[in-house]
């Protein structure tokens, strides 16, 4: 194909410049797809592990009043008791799934000779779904049997399975809480998690609300975890438990401090967005690269159109319109953009495969995904089509410009 | 149109302006072409020889003047049509060849097929049967750098005659030859008005000249001699 000797031939007779031009790309490729690639995968690593702690959740604690209420004074200490429960289904439609959650630190758990100290959780079997507490295969969450019989079973962060029963299947097991014998049903699932409010899962130990009432006897909740339904706003649900729970504890429902909230949900948007803004600045860096690869391939182009000239002028004699001469400026240019962008979406893959097999652990698992995906190709694509039309075009239209008279007239 | 007359020219004249200075590199040139005619240009250097032959292959145009051909009136013509022109019913032959060096034969040959538009298969048939007709069909796959001058030369012949043109313009074709070669590439050009095209040639070799049915002296812009050979 003659036009793939002119590029050749126009490789051979500006190499360096060419080099230069081909590399710029190149570079300008690999940073958008790679950052992009990294910050897709790094963003789905970053919800994936936001969402460890429970997808769209909110928690809430109670508080202590700091307004003077109906005569009531301030500095009262709420408590939330069961009943709260049915009040909130009923007071709070907007509230899909609810568990109150109950804690005693330092309890002691035992098996065979093995005594560690624990945080045991006291739940409601919704907390399955709200907190993401998986069961590893073999296993279970605690379900409405257990609640209702108020059966002495346990379900353990892998942690704690980890540090008691080592390698071997704890499920089925009988362990010793604070000397009462509870039976293992299930071990959670490893998970991303990047934030919690007491300790990681993977280190305490979960068993059923009326079990945990039984033995320990707590009268109160330590929270609530609940999620709200499709299209519910959190803040509206937020303001609705305020009057709600106002009404019953007697406390304004503007007083910030009565009631504690954590919006994991809201956060989780936050990070999205975030995540936005470095995509954009990335953008901005490999978008700027490549721009100033765009102008070596127009510089590439308008010597090639000089050194060119007497061609030109020639083609046009044998009739080459406008169109022709314009054609082949700007497809040379657009292969030179092309040529480099392949060599950089290759190099970005490769990149990418490598990171995948790489046994990342810890933070660093957080850059074990780079994905090139779709989105991110189409757009490389377009960027270079672009660049290459841009630089060729100035170019190309200078060569259609010149007057074959000229042209063929010098040596 | 009227009595075979291919090319008319009026009262051409071409002024070149560079900076305050100005060129008179023609003026005033009347001159009639036949068609099926044999044309020697002559002149010295500098004469307006090939500001003529441009005006005529429809590259440039007169500054002032009437230019007809095939009885259209070329002014009246837009770039469309010009480009056309110089595709199809002219074919222009340069001193230096202007072969594409990094094409080979073949390539050079399909150049003005690709402008006509012409598919994939009918360049096939044409670009060998033009290379054929000037004995090169041998070269098809050669790249300029591994032909001969004369070779050359012939592959700008068969490119010239790619899409049939009515008109052969060569500026100076064997000024870069030796005279064997030179004399291969009017040998050439002959058999080419026998099969009924017109040739214009400019040339500064009487001999080459004296095989024309007409030659035409120019100097200093205006035709200063005419005269017809008789076999
Ligand atoms: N593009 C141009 N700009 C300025 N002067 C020109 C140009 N082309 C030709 N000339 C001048 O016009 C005159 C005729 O040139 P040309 O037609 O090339 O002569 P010939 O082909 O007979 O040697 C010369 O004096 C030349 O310098
Ligand atoms: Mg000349």
């Amino acid at each position: 194909m003659l036009f793939i000797k002119v590029i050749l031939r126009e490789f051979k007779s500006q190499k360096l410049r060419m080099a230069l031009t081909v590399a710029g790309i190149t570079w300008g490729t690999i940073s958008i797809t790679l950052l992009m690639a990294f910050s897709v995968g790094l963003e789905k690593q970053m919800m994936k592990s936001t969402y460890g702690l429970g997808k769209g959740i909110v928690i809430l604690w109670p508080g202590q009043t700091t307004l003077v209420y109906e005569g009531l004074p301030q500095g009262r200490i709420i408590h939330f008791v069961p009943e709260d429960l049915d009040l909130i289904k009923e007071g709070a439609p907007g509230i899909d799934k609810i568990s109150g959650e109950y804690l005693r630190w330092g309890v002691v758990v035992e098996y065979g000779k093995k005594q560690i100290s624990k945080l045991v959780s006291g739940v409601y079997p919704e907390f399955e779904e709200l907190r993401s507490h998986y069961a590893q295969v073999g296993g279970r969450f605690i379900n409405e049997l257990d609640f209702k019989h108020k059966r002495r079973v346990v379900y353990l962060g892998f942690g704690v399975a980890k540090e008691i029963f080592g390698d071997k299947d704890p499920v089925g097991e009988v362990i010793l809480l604070n000397g009462i014998p509870f039976t293992v049903i299930g071990v959670m699932v490893k998970k991303l998690q990047n934030s919690n409010y007491h300790g990681p899962d993977e280190d305490y130990l979960v068993i059923p609300a009326s079990s945990f009432v039984m033995i320990f006897g707590d009268p109160y909740f330590d929270n609530f975890v609940y999620s709200v339904k499709e299209g519910v706003d959190t803040k509206d649900v937020e303001k609705s438990l305020f009057k709600l729970l106002g009404a019953k504890y007697r406390f304004d429902p503007n007083d910030r401090h009565a009631l504690w909230f954590w919006d994991v949900k809201e956060q989780a948007e936050v990070t999205s967005k975030a995540f936005f803004g470095i995509n954009l600045f990335m953008w901005f860096i490999g978008g700027m690269t490549l721009l100033i690869a765009g102008v070596g391939v127009a510089n590439i182009m308008y010597v090639a159109v000089r050194e060119r000239t007497r061609e030109i002028g020639t083609k046009i004699a044998l009739g080459a319109e406008k169109k022709h001469i314009l054609f082949q400026f700007m497809a040379e240019a657009l292969a030179i953009a092309f040529a480099g962008g392949l060599l950089g979406i290759l190099f970005s893959m490769v990149v990418c495969k490598l990171f995948r097999m790489l046994p990342l652990e810890g933070p660093l698992e957080l850059l074990s995904q780079p994905t090139v995906n779709w989105p991110v190709a189409i757009i490389t694509v377009i960027t270079l089509s672009i660049i290459g039309f841009v630089a060729g075009f100035f170019p190309a239209r200078k060569a259609a410009s010149i007057n074959p008279v000229e042209a063929l007239r010098y040596e | 149109m009227d009595n075979g007359k291919l090319i008319s020219l009026k009262k051409i004249t071409k002024t070149y302006q560079t900076g305050r200075i100005e060129v008179k590199a023609l003026r005033g040139v009347d001159l009639d072409i036949n068609k099926g005619e044999f044309l020697a240009i002559i002149g010295p250097s500098g004469s307006g020889k090939s500001t003529l032959m441009n005006i005529i292959g429809c590259l440039d145009i007169p500054t002032s003047g009437k230019y007809y051909l095939d009885g259209q009136p070329v002014e009246d013509m837009n770039i469309h049509k010009l480009a056309s022109i110089r595709n199809k019913k002219i074919g222009f032959i340069f001193q230096n060849f202007n072969l594409l060096t990094y094409a080979t034969a073949y390539e050079n040959v399909e150049m003005p097929l690709i402008f006509a538009g012409k598919p994939g298969r009918i360049r096939k048939e044409k670009i060998m049967e033009c290379l054929s007709s000037v004995g090169l069909a041998d070269r098809a796959e050669h790249k300029p750098t591994e032909l001969s001058g004369g070779e050359m030369q012939r592959v700008a012949i068969a490119r010239a005659l790619a899409n049939d043109p009515e008109i052969i313009l060569a500026d100076e074709p064997t000024g870069n030859l030796d005279s064997r070669s030179g004399g291969e590439i009017i040998d050439l050009f002959e058999k080419l008005n026998q099969a009924g095209r017109s040739v214009v040639t400019i040339t500064h070799d009487m001999n080459i000249a004296s095989r024309c049915h007409r030659i035409i002296r120019l100097k200093d812009g205006l035709i200063e001699s005419e005269k017809n050979n008789h076999q």
